[in-house]
């Protein structure tokens, strides 16, 4: 197991930003490729994948605890406490229990990830995520033969979240995935952006990324992880299940009530920004289709 | 209010234009400089849609203010209400020209999704008020010109709905605009309080 690794520097710190930026996207082939290998795939180079700014991953934010607004997160996500942070992983495993963040993150090795990120508002980004496998955490707490399914709940602090004063959703936020879903190599616990720990409107101090799925599905500032054997609730679910299927897996030929799919605006790109083309499942359809294989994804949408 | 109104009086119409229709220059150059954030385009569409909700809430609330305040803005109300059909415009365009892009997408969103199909429907109806708000469309039009223009309480049923619909989850904001048209509305009905004291002369314009 590796130990704790704390990033207080960064390559950024040392190299122009250029080059940290070519690294990155070369960090983003290897990982690739790497993954194929485990897949035992041939997935062909990635392009490269050219990340948005720090200003426009933690500026341009869902997080409706803090408020619906696009701005709300980064106006008030600062008044959330992430320490001491732990996270309740019980149901189906052998080993449940409350596990401190510091804890979790001893017992992890952390990588750097650098994902397309789609939100079902039909707009995208790309981010350069630092995390962990959600594979690990679960095989740490020990998933029992009898678990199908996954459930996560976001930390509920009416006295820190000015956005749950409304009943927006059913509080507290909660996802889901299937087992394999959540057991995919792609499926990560993310820690930090750009090498930095996660700001708390990203989600702090530890969120669920599932890159080709919706974005409102990787779930942040989790507290709570269940296993279960039957589908879990989950909030987008709840509030509007026509809208917002559980599986929610990004699909240009699944429209959605109020959102074309078929296309996507990348945010960064100012006021004449074009319009680009929705990849089925985010463009990790070589990594994932297989999951879905015999589904009518338009009725399991 | 006698007062209020007395430099209200004094207050020239196009500086109402002038002033009402200047943050829609500001929020176009903001949107290009980076002032809107990093998501100028939706920013901008929003900001345009809510001045538009805003000013026809504005519109809506004048004749109520008058009968029930004494607050006199009747000088106005044709300068709110075009200024109102400015930041619709400008909505429509910003969502047609910079958001959607596509042709084919336009056409299959004002079809398909309800909230736009809605939204659209406002704006179609605002199209003959806003025709015929000058002075020769008034006097020839006549008895129809006012019957005419109550097309503004269903094109401000339909903007605040188009609101309320667009947002996910259950929030309050598009509810508060609903509520405010509503309540306008309301004030317009024969029951309304200031409906049965009409004849009285008094209520109008403080004088």
């Amino acid at each position: 197991m590796a130990r704790r690794w704390t990033n207080d520097l960064t390559l950024a710190d040392a190299t122009p930003e250029a080059a940290f930026w070519n690294r990155r996207q070369i960090m983003a082939g290897l990982a690739g490729s790497g993954l194929a290998a485990a897949l035992g795939t041939s997935v062909q180079a990635e392009e490269a994948l050219d990340p948005n700014t720090w200003e426009e991953v933690t500026n341009y934010c869902n997080f409706y605890e803090f408020g619906t607004g696009k701005g709300d997160p980064s106006a008030y996500a600062d008044r959330m406490t992430t320490r001491p942070w732990s996270v309740t992983i019980d149901g189906l495993v052998d080993r449940p229990g409350d596990y401190s963040f510091e804890q979790i993150l001893g017992e992890m090795t952390l990588e750097e990830r650098i994902y397309r990120f789609r939100c079902v508002e039909a707009w995208s980004m790309v981010v350069p995520w630092q995390g962990f496998e959600l594979a690990d955490l679960l095989n740490m707490a020990g998933v029992q033969g009898g678990a199908k399914y996954v459930s996560f709940e976001t930390l509920y602090r009416p006295s820190e979240m000015p956005g749950t004063a409304y009943k927006v959703l059913d509080w507290p936020y909660r996802e889901g995935l299937r087992l394999d879903e959540a057991m995919h190599p792609l499926t990560m616990m993310a820690t930090g952006i750009f090498g930095k720990p996660l700001p708390n409107q990203n989600g702090a101090p530890l969120r669920l990324v599932v890159p080709w799925k919706y974005g409102f599905k990787s779930i942040k500032s989790v507290v709570r992880v269940t296993l279960t054997d039957q589908e879990p609730p989950t909030s987008w679910n709840m509030a509007n299940r026509r809208e917002y299927g559980f599986y929610s897996n990004v699909n240009p030929d699944v429209s959605h009530p109020r959102w074309s799919q078929a296309s996507e605006r990348r945010i960064g790109g100012g006021l004449f920004a074009k319009r680009q083309p929705t990849l089925m499942f985010n463009g990790y359809g070589k990594e994932v289709a297989s999951l879905y294989e015999g589904m009518d994804l338009a009725r399991h949408f | 209010m006698h007062r209020v109104n007395q430099l209200l009086r004094r207050l020239p119409v196009w500086a109402v234009y002038l002033f009402g229709a200047l943050p829609a220059f500001w929020l176009f150059y903001l949107g290009l400089t980076g002032g809107l954030g990093v998501e100028p385009i939706k920013a901008l569409e929003h900001e345009y849609g809510g001045l538009a909700l805003q000013l026809m809430v504005l519109t809506l609330a004048i004749t109520p203010l008058r009968r029930l305040a004494g607050l006199n803005l009747m000088k106005f109300r044709r300068a709110i209400g075009l200024l109102c059909f400015f930041y619709v415009s400008c909505h429509l365009l910003v969502w047609l020209v910079l958001d959607v892009q596509i042709i084919g997408e336009i056409f299959a969103d004002i079809a398909r999704r309800p909230f736009i199909t809605i939204g659209m429907g406002g704006f179609i109806l605002m199209l003959p008020l806003a025709v015929t708000s000058n002075n020769v469309s008034v006097r020839r039009l006549g008895r129809s010109w006012p019957r005419l223009h109550r097309l503004t309480y269903a094109a401000s049923l339909l903007g605040a709905l188009h609101y309320v619909m667009l947002v996910k989850g259950f929030q309050i904001e598009p509810l508060l605009y609903l509520g405010a048209v509503i309540a306008a509305l309301g004030l317009r009905l024969p029951a309304a309080p200031f409906r049965r004291q009409q004849p009285a002369p008094k209520a109008s314009g403080g004088t």
